[in-house]
């Protein structure tokens, strides 16, 4: 049995494991959370409040799928089934994918990962998380006051015409825009200023690398999605002519400034997850990552090729041809840089000492998913195939297999991979990993099928349907209810393990990157004294210790009796 | 452009993936499209075949120790950056010279206007006759020239591959050439309110021009062949009355024509009237004028869109619904 090491023994040489006092219960009361500035406890706030908009947003997916189940009507009419689709939309995108992984994960991660004792600005940080809960307030009032039927894409003229409460939605989005940037401005300034003695930029892990690059896009392209916005309540609230004909305004206008926002927004959601996963696939390979020059540059070159590819979402929009083609040229261009990080993953693998930790499982399933998701991105890319496929159920199966199926299952690495920093307690592997199953084959399961629905003639936001197509939505359908049910198992598991968890060590995988050394869960100000970085991937430079149920630095395993192999097997 | 790809499973008929190919668009779209669906293929069972390799043969096993490899190589680095991007252009050229023909019109071609409301479609054709389905020739070039009443369409006929938004306030063209005569759906593909899904029309190939004609000629001898009462019912029909009146005394989106004629009305604005020839006219022509208490007013007009004649029609068929 592990023991954990306490501060309170003075004759361990180890790296202290756990603290009596921790962040977690330095301070108590309502007000030592709402008010507090740490990053950490920010960083909690914003997972819970992602976790429940995500099963707001799954309860509307399992009402819709249930409701395609038949052509004719099963739980509700077209009305609610119109807000229901434009809601889950909305709610996934803007309120979970877009701040999961940065803002819930990387507030909790980023100043540890950098040896930090917090973020540059630690009341802006706050500040961030009061808009976003303040942009989520105006969504639910949104949906009490007349719901919205829209979509998440706010299309003109319907946007300007329909009856429902388009402008609260909007002025949500604004909100959460704000959020948003001030969460990318933070990690900007934080990566600039904040990083530790030896940890030159060709050191930083390459989470970091991702999250600066998201920042980069999150604080350029926000700002036109919010003023997108006001233009539009400024249009409906006081009809001045800007996207509507009927008031002389230019509705193709909306589409470019949406998208102008909006793709590069897909991947504020893709980059933070595709940096978890370069970790993760390293630590639980043993592995030193490969090509980490290719993969740090290869996000900086999404986010940039990211800005010119926008109008790939109108190639039957109506706008000229000779734009339409420059868009698709361009947008293979991005295909490139994703395709690099996927081989390079798989070459970091190769001679590897592979874990199948739940953590892994999902960093596994994340390639497995997002390789269909990319390589599907390229028929939509293409000109000729995009015109059949477009506003088809081919699109959203695409979509959901990048955002559901990677950025969502790279938040769900994200967390089970730093579980044991955050809550400080070991969850059950067992259990994890067949969650992780019924997500991947519940995932698949759901989507596949629409591939094809999409290609035979599908239209998205359909709410009935041509009899034909009853089998692949019934197939659909079924899948969601397994990935609901895994999803929520996926939850039960980790909260169960605050309550009944083993204490975990401060470095239960081997991890060779600053925040596997303070201790699980960090105390307040994360270190004492600035640690000194080295390279975040050489995982020879930890081994792993019987007693305590986790790796230390090989410097101090080499007092200890017991000789362990860096895989952690006791030398025979 | 005949591509060098062999066309498996893109048959005329209906294959695994596709509905049977209709124009001819649909047969360079498809080896396009299976074009790309090699090369993923290949990429996809490649990345997981790895995958699955690795994760057997370098699973974790006591006392075998993850082995030291070289962190980066530039050759492989560059190969697989460089591989995929000359297969990237080759895909965005097929891709490219397919559009280019799927976005000219031909100048040789059959001239149809479209007009798209919510939620039905307005097909007219050069002899000014007006129809809710689309009939068109085998075998000849035919235009669509495509505008909104009201918000964002898109006209989609799966069979033909091909697809263009149809927006308010401008024109938009889409052209095809049908291969095979029958009956295809045609449906919207931008969502465009509560009965987007309901917007869903035919397309019906005739063998030849002569069958074309002669379907025509005798569609728009409506007032000759029908009597008042039948044409109306045809109008309410074919022109999308039928989304949002009923007949049987349910209010829809718009009041029932149960029992209509002759009644009182209350309007919004707290006036009332008689629904006699005139209102029935001008609720047509104008339907903003005068909304009915406890309905939207969303009716688009039919002005330009319905004869005299046709009006005629359409009021006597009202006025047997009793
Ligand atoms: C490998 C790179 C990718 C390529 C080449 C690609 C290509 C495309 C194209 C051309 C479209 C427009 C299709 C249409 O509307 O007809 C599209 C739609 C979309 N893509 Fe991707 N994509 C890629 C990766 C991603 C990623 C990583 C995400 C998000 C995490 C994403 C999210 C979306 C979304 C949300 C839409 C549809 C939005 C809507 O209409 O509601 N894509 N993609
Ligand atoms: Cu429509």
């Amino acid at each position: 049995m592990a023991t954990v090491v306490d501060s309170s023994d003075p004759k361990s040489n180890f790296p202290i494991q756990y603290r009596e006092l921790n962040y977690l219960n330095c301070s108590s009361g309502w007000k030592s959370w709402f008010f507090t500035l740490d990053h950490k406890r920010i960083g909690i706030m914003y997972l819970i409040g992602v976790t429940c908009s995500f099963f707001l947003g799954g309860l509307f997916a399992v009402l819709l799928r249930t409701e395609l189940l038949s052509p004719d009507r099963v739980l509700m009419g077209p009305d609610s089934y119109n807000q229901m689709f434009t809601l889950h939309g909305a709610i996934m995108t803007f309120l979970v994918i877009i701040p999961g992984v940065p803002a819930a994960i990387g507030n909790i991660i980023l100043p540890v990962m950098l040896g930090a004792k917090d973020v540059a600005f630690p009341r802006m940080n706050l500040g961030s998380f009061y808009l976003w809960m303040f942009g989520a307030a105006f969504f639910l009032a949104a949906i009490v006051l007349g719901g919205l039927d829209t979509g998440w894409t706010f299309y003109t003229p319907y946007s300007v015409t329909t009856s429902t409460a388009v402008i609260t939605a909007l002025l949500g989005v604004f909100i959460l825009g704000f959020s948003s940037i001030f969460t990318g401005l933070n990690f900007i300034v934080t990566i600039h200023t904040m990083r530790p003695p030896g940890m030159t930029w060709f050191k930083m892990p390459l989470f970091l690398w991702a999250l600066y690059a998201t920042a980069l896009i999150q604080i350029l392209a926000t700002p036109v999605l919010g003023i997108t916005g006001l233009l539009l309540i400024v249009e409906r609230a006081f009809h001045i002519g800007i996207f509507d004909p009927a008031l002389g305004g230019d509705p193709v206008l909306f589409q470019h400034f949406f998208w102008f926002y909006s793709h590069p927004a897909v991947y504020v959601m893709i980059l933070p997850a595709m940096g978890v996963v370069s970790e993760v696939i390293a630590v639980h390979s043993r592995k030193h990552i490969f090509g980490y020059r290719f993969i740090a540059y290869s996000s900086i070159a999404i986010a940039m090729f990211g800005f010119l590819v926008w109008g790939h979402h109108m190639f039957v929009s109506g706008q000229s041809r000779v734009v339409a083609v420059i868009f698709s040229a361009i947008t293979f261009s991005v295909s490139i840089p994703s395709a690099i990080k996927v081989f390079n993953w798989l070459t970091t693998m190769y001679k590897g000492s592979i874990r199948f930790t739940t953590a892994m499982c999902y960093g596994l399933a994340f390639i497995f998913i997002f390789s269909i998701g990319g390589l599907t991105g390229l028929f939509l890319a293409t000109l000729a195939t995009d015109v059949h496929l477009h506003d088809t159920y081919f699109v959203v199966a695409h979509f959901h297999y990048v955002m559901m199926g990677s950025s969502l299952v790279g938040l769900f690495a994200a967390v089970h991979h730093w579980w044991p920093k955050i809550s400080g307690k070991m969850f059950s592997e067992t259990w994890g990993r067949i969650a992780c199953l019924g997500v991947f084959l519940g995932f698949n399961l759901t989507f596949f099928p629409q591939f094809l629905l999409g290609t035979r003639g599908m239209p998205r936001r359909y709410y009935t349907y041509l009899e034909e197509f009853q089998g692949l939505h019934i197939m659909s359908t079924c899948g969601a209810y397994l990935l609901g049910l895994s999803s929520a198992l996926m939850a039960g598991v980790l909260i169960y393990s605050v309550y009944r968890g083993k204490k975990a060590p401060a470095n239960p995988w081997g991890g060779a990157s600053l925040e596997w050394q303070c201790s699980s869960p960090p105390p307040h100000n994360n270190f004492d004294h600035p640690p000194l970085a080295g390279d975040p991937y050489i995982m020879e430079s930890v081994v792993y210790n019987e007693e305590i149920g986790g790796y230390v630095p090989v410097e101090c395993q080499g007092d200890n009796k017991q000789s362990v192999t860096a895989s952690g097997d006791k030398e025979a | 452009m005949k591509l060098f790809i062999p066309n498996m499973l893109a048959n005329a008929d209906a294959g695994f993936w596709f509905p049977p190919q209709g124009s001819t668009v649909a047969e360079h779209s498809d080896s396009v499209y299976f074009f790309i669906l090699y090369v993923c293929t290949f990429f996809f069972v490649l990345i997981v075949s790895l995958m699955v390799l690795f994760m057997v043969k370098y699973r974790h096993r006591p006392g075998v120790e993850a082995e030291k490899t070289s962190t980066h190589n530039l050759t492989l680095e560059l190969s697989w950056s460089v591989i995929p991007t000359l297969l990237t252009i080759v895909m965005f050229w097929v891709g490219f010279t397919g559009y280019i023909d799927m976005r000219t019109p031909p100048s040789d071609s059959y001239d149809i206007n479209v007009i798209a409301k919510k939620w039905s479609w307005a097909f007219q054709y050069p002899n000014g006759w007006i129809e809710s389905e689309l009939h068109i020739p085998k075998g000849e070039n035919v235009t669509l020239t495509m505008a909104s009443d009201d918000v964002i369409h898109s006209l989609w006929v799966p069979a033909f591959r091909t697809k263009m938004d149809v927006v308010p306030g401008r024109y938009t063209q889409e052209w095809f050439k049908a291969t095979r005569a029958g009956e295809y759906p045609l449906m919207c593909a931008e969502y465009c309110g509560q009965k987007h899904s309901n917007m869903i029309s035919k397309v019906i190939v005739h063998e030849t021009r002569g069958d074309f004609d002669k379907w025509l000629q005798q569609a728009s001898d409506i007032h000759k062949n029908k009597t008042p009462v039948e044409a109306g019912e045809y109008f309410y029909k074919s022109r999308g009355c039928i989304q949002c009146h009923s007949l049987d005394g349910t209010p829809k989106n718009g009041p029932t024509f149960k029992g209509l004629f002759g009644s009182e009305r209350k309007f919004a604005d707290g006036s009332t009237g008689v629904a006699d020839k005139n209102y029935i006219r001008q609720s047509i022509l104008e339907p903003q004028s005068q909304v009915v208490a406890g309905f939207r007013p969303i009716m688009p007009t039919f002005k330009g869109q319905l004869t005299d004649q046709d009006i005629t029609a359409i009021i006597a068929f009202i006025e047997a619904q009793k």
